[in-house]
């Protein structure tokens, strides 16, 4: 990683999305799964700009959409998270921490019978609302709850 | 090289619940060594599940996930016997595919 592709990147990123996308596309020879990472949204240090990155924008609350996590977590590295779409037509589930120093953690897309459904393990640094956002026909939903955190996973 | 993934894919009905264990340090960039130094980022990044050929999770993934990532996912019409392969690439271009069958 050297530092000129992170300056462009991240004045791409201050511009526009879709220019961090390009420049993270143009600059990313070795990556040989389809869809290319995110960068501009995983590397998005508040939620805003995370949710902006993934294209959900102001994704509206839903019921429907339900976030499993523990009250309180011992230890901040490993946190179990689950998180079960009940909306119809689900195509992808993204999570995210709020005042994690990047919020974005992970986004998955599912296809050919793929349940909405994904359990996963987090680090958190804090106590933090924890969010789980689900992409429907094109619309953006979302759940959150909050996670109290004993001692942080991220710092060292 | 990293360790090799453990895979379970069990069949409960028609539904196949695949659980992966990933070796990898996910390291965010932020913790320091003994000596002060930072350690640098060295994370997952992308990663797919095929069931039986079909691609049925593609999943990017940050700094926040935890060290030696497990992920659960639920994929229906799944049949045992049924090829599961998962693979998944790191910020420094590692990768590494396991595979498992449905049962």
């Amino acid at each position: 990683m050297n530092t000129t592709r992170r300056t462009v990147l991240k004045s791409a990123t201050a511009g526009s999305v879709l220019a961090g996308l390009i420049a993270a596309g143009a600059l990313r020879p070795t990556q040989v799964l389809a869809a290319e990472w995110n960068k501009a949204a995983f590397d998005a240090h508040d939620t805003a700009s995370a949710l902006k990155g993934i294209g959900a924008g102001t994704p509206m609350d839903s019921k429907d959409l339900i976030l499993k996590v523990p009250d309180i977590a011992e230890n901040g590295a490993v946190v179990p998270v689950d998180v079960i779409s009940n909306i119809p037509n689900t195509t992808s589930i993204s999570i995210l921490v709020d005042k994690n120093p990047s919020p974005l953690s992970a986004s998955f897309d599912f296809a050919n019978g793929a349940l909405p459904e994904v359990s996963a393990r987090l680090k958190m640094g804090q106590t933090s609302m924890v969010k789980a956002v689900a992409k429907a026909d094109g619309k953006f939903y979302t759940a959150q709850k909050e996670v109290k955190v004993t001692v942080g996973g991220c710092g060292g | 090289m990293a360790d090799p993934m453990k895979i379970r894919a069990q069949l409960k009905g028609d539904v196949a619940e695949i659980r992966v264990l990933m070796g990898h340090a996910m390291e965010t960039g932020q913790r320091k060594d003994a000596a002060g130094k930072t350690i640098p980022p060295h994370f997952i990044q992308s990663l797919t599940v095929e069931v039986g050929g079909k691609k049925v999770v593609e999943g990017q993934v940050g700094t926040s996930v935890s060290r030696n990532p497990v992920f659960g996912f639920k994929v229906k019409g799944a049949k045992a016997g049924d090829k599961v392969v998962v693979s998944w690439v790191d910020n420094k271009g590692d990768k590494r595919t396991d595979e498992a069958a449905v049962a």
